[in-house]
């Protein structure tokens, strides 16, 4: 197979694929309050590692990204299933969360949820089940 | 005022839409449906802005980047389909 040159497309990848990560995690932090969530923003992350997987090869982003997506779902899940259990401890029903005001040194008054911790586990098991099953597809062998 | 502008707005974009879906089924070429299919996003694009001004809500606004970062990876994976006849490679290749 003929070599490739496909510097338009790297060079458009290298400003596209920032825009896109940084998309993915402002729409996963306003799923309180606004459209998105755990489970929208995921899909927007690993878009943005398909569009790298397009660019380049399964080689290279792994040797940029040396992410091993079963441990990512793996995790994922173990988060969302401590946030869970941990309401137990407290001797209130399993899946209760809890907030609070916290004054932060620079970000200022922040509400923190511990849904946001649910939600984190819900947007590494969308990456590592989605990036599982395009790369087992788009691997050949 | 702003009412009647949107809604022709909207009619118009949905006409040119009709264009282009003839232009989906009939193209001769595999090329032409793509670039269809590619224009369909960005009037899609319109047609949600237009219908969130229509609507008074800002809602649907974040629903335009995510249509356009989707067409834009769609186009380049059917492009990249069309001239390696792959989309995702295995082992470096430049």
């Amino acid at each position: 197979m003929r070599k490739v040159n496909n510097i338009i497309l790297e060079t458009s990848l290298k400003v596209l694929l920032f825009i896109i990560a940084l998309y993915s995690v402002y729409i996963f932090t306003a799923g309180h309050y606004y459209p998105g969530g755990g489970f929208i923003g995921g899909l927007m992350t690993s878009g943005a590692l398909v569009l790298l997987l397009i660019t380049y090869d399964i080689e290279t982003v792994a040797k940029i990204l040396p992410v091993n997506y079963r441990f990512l779902t793996a995790t994922g899940l173990l988060i969302a299933i401590a946030t869970s259990a941990g309401a137990i401890l407290f001797n209130v029903p399993f899946l209760t969360h809890v907030f609070t005001d916290v004054q932060l040194p620079v970000l200022g008054e922040l509400s923190l949820h511990t849904a946001t911790l649910f939600d984190l586990g819900v947007y590494l098991v969308v990456i590592g089940v989605t990036m599982t099953i395009i790369q087992t597809i788009g691997g050949d062998e | 005022m702003l009412e009647v502008v949107i809604w022709i707005a909207l009619l118009c974009c949905s006409l040119s839409m009709l264009g282009l879906i003839y232009r989906v089924i009939k193209g001769p070429s595999t090329a032409d449906r793509v670039i269809a299919l590619d224009s369909i996003g960005v009037n899609l694009i319109a047609i949600t802005a237009l219908f969130s001004v229509a609507n008074k809500s800002t809602a649907f606004l974040d629903i335009i980047l995510l249509i356009g970062i989707l067409a834009f990876i769609g186009t380049v994976a059917f492009a990249k389909y069309l001239e390696r006849g792959e989309i995702i490679e295995n082992e470096p290749n430049r």
